[in-house]
């Protein structure tokens, strides 16, 4: 089922000449972990921000399960079924204790009282910050900030989670911390995860990777069929993961190694028995 | 350096003052306000002065706590006292002399007076959570509303900026630092000179302002955000045993006050 869907957007911030989005389709399906990756300026973001009616398109429809984000009557439907999580933690934490802050949002959308009690427990739990719920927000880690963001928007009960640059601002531990919190959410809840970065590592355990442009899209396929387009990746300014990087430079000097192993193991696994086959043939002749 | 400041001066505890609701602590503040400025005589000031006594008992603030919070007060205070000796008009103490016997009792209580409106203020702000008082003054101005006084927004403005304090600072704290490593020098020179050696940190502090407060409003809005109407609380306010109590108290003490006035005590 698609919950997400891009008709030919096309959008132009006001002001500006050049289109941020040149015709983007795209559909997401449910349940699945999309990673979308792309240097500054690729028109990320503005994809993201599309995806709950921050930003509605110039030309073209958006809609989420069904709703055309241009519907203003209908926005609270829309963000309340796609959670957004921001690149600086600091900066969507409102109140002063962080409880009263994943409380939120359901206080704005008028539910009762004891079911925000129940929803703010359940979102802190699942965030793994249930303990710290007394705490102030500014005494936290920048990972921790990060994960009571996303809590925050767990207790809207929303059906997508959509995270712009979540460990931008982030040391690698926390960086973890997030990506570990979002993995789990997608893996075990069921939840749709929209990730857009521009860490290549983060991509590797995401379903499907959509590889962003100058405002298009330039590649979209799993992580290891998209990353194996090593030159496609070059050219557009993004490194590929040390796997793959390594997997290409052996073929370059006439090895015959797939290229879609991504994680270190199966990278090993697959060097180990392409040297035996190397070495068996050489023992022949 | 900047961060030991500690704004709205809460002292979390868990005494029967800490336990009122927020909003009979401000109700009871008013009425302490009212029957201060209606004593006259002696008896009328020392039954205040008891009651404050017996709440800074009772919410375990000691004096140290309140006479650190009137320093900055105590040029105003001196100067109300020294007036009050010196201009009122009665029997001199000393045959020939300026100072009266009245003067001296009048300049006492001024003392009194002042002394007591600002204790009773920080025994509401050391007892009460910053959050709790917005909270509090939220519900109590609600009926304003009707005549269209945006309540919702000056609370939440309210609770906003205290939320970043904090991160301002903090954000102070950096810029300062950056500009020490580049040699700036914050601390020595003329008045004027050290005035314009903190232009180079207000500015940045303004502009990261601005955007934090763009971003800040694009997140609430992603949650769901749209001003005050139609929203719930999680947290909600009840009265208990223990408010009305103190509202039984806090009435009968004005009720004495206002018949030793009548008494002219």
């Amino acid at each position: 089922m698609t919950v997400i869907e891009f008709k030919q957007v096309h959008f132009t911030y006001p002001g500006e000449g050049k289109e941020s989005l040149c015709g983007i389709d795209l559909a997401i399906e449910a349940g699945s972990f999309v990673a979308v990756l792309g240097h500054n300026g690729s028109g990320k973001s503005t994809l993201a921000k599309h995806m709950n009616a921050i930003l509605t398109p110039t030309e073209g429809r958006v809609l989420v399960e069904g709703i055309d984000t241009a519907e203003e009557a209908r926005l609270l439907d829309v963000r309340r079924r796609v959670g957004m999580v921001f690149q600086n933690p600091d900066n969507q934490i409102v109140a002063n204790v962080v409880e009263d802050d994943v409380a939120f949002a359901p206080e704005n959308l008028g539910v009762p009282p004891e079911e925000i009690r129940a929803r703010v427990d359940a979102a802190l739990k699942q965030v793994g910050m249930y303990e710290l719920r007394q705490h102030a927000p500014h005494l936290l880690s920048g990972g921790q900030k990060q994960r009571v963001a996303i809590a925050g928007v767990l207790a809207m009960q929303p059906d997508i989670i959509v995270l712009d640059e979540p460990t931008a601002m982030l040391d690698p531990q926390g960086r973890e911390e997030v990506i570990r919190t979002i993995t789990r959410l997608c893996r075990e809840n069921g939840m749709t995860v929209v990730l857009i970065t521009h860490h290549m590592d983060e991509c590797v355990g995401a379903d499907r990777l959509v590889v962003m442009s100058e405002g298009r899209i330039v590649a979209d396929g799993s992580p290891a069929a998209v990353f194996s387009q090593v030159e496609l990746m070059e050219r557009e300014g993004l490194s590929v993961p040390e796997t793959t990087r390594l997997l290409y430079d052996l073929r370059a000097d006439g090895l015959s190694l797939p290229l879609d192993a991504l994680d270190t193991a199966a990278c090993a696994d697959a060097v180990a028995a392409c040297l035996s086959r190397h070495s068996e043939r050489s023992e022949e002749s | 350096m900047l961060k030991d400041i500690t704004l709205g001066q809460y002292f979390p505890g868990d005494t029967p003052v800490h336990r009122l609701d927020p909003r009979t602590k401000i109700v009871l503040l008013i009425v302490f306000i009212v029957a201060l400025f209606s004593a006259v005589g002696w008896w009328s000031y020392g039954l205040v002065l008891a009651v404050t006594i017996a709440v800074m008992i009772l919410g375990h603030i000691t004096p140290k706590n309140i006479f650190k919070g009137l320093k900055p007060m105590l040029f105003i205070i001196v100067l109300t006292a020294l007036l009050n000796i010196f201009y009122t008009s009665g029997t001199p103490v000393v045959e020939g002399w300026i100072i009266t016997w009245e003067g001296i009792g009048r300049s006492v209580q001024m003392i009194l007076r002042i002394v007591l409106l600002i204790a009773c203020t920080f025994l509401l702000t050391y007892t009460t959570s910053p959050i709790a008082l917005t909270d509090g003054l939220e519900k109590l101005m609600n009926p304003l509303k009707k005549i269209r006084v945006p309540v919702h927004e000056m609370t939440l403005m309210m609770s906003m900026a205290l939320r970043f304090i904090p991160t301002l600072i903090e954000e102070t704290d950096k810029i300062m630092s950056a500009q020490k490593a580049r040699g700036a020098d914050f601390e020595t020179g003329s008045l004027v000179r050290r005035a314009k050696a903190l232009l180079p940190i207000l500015v940045p502090l303004f502009v990261s302002s601005f955007r934090r407060a763009d971003e800040l409003a694009v997140a609430m809005e992603s949650r769901c955000y749209h001003g005050g109407e139609g929203r719930t609380r999680m947290k909600q306010m009840k009265l208990s045993r223990a408010d009305v109590v103190a509202f039984i108290l806090g009435a009968l003490f004005l009720a004495a006050v206002f018949v030793l006035r009548h008494f002219g005590l």
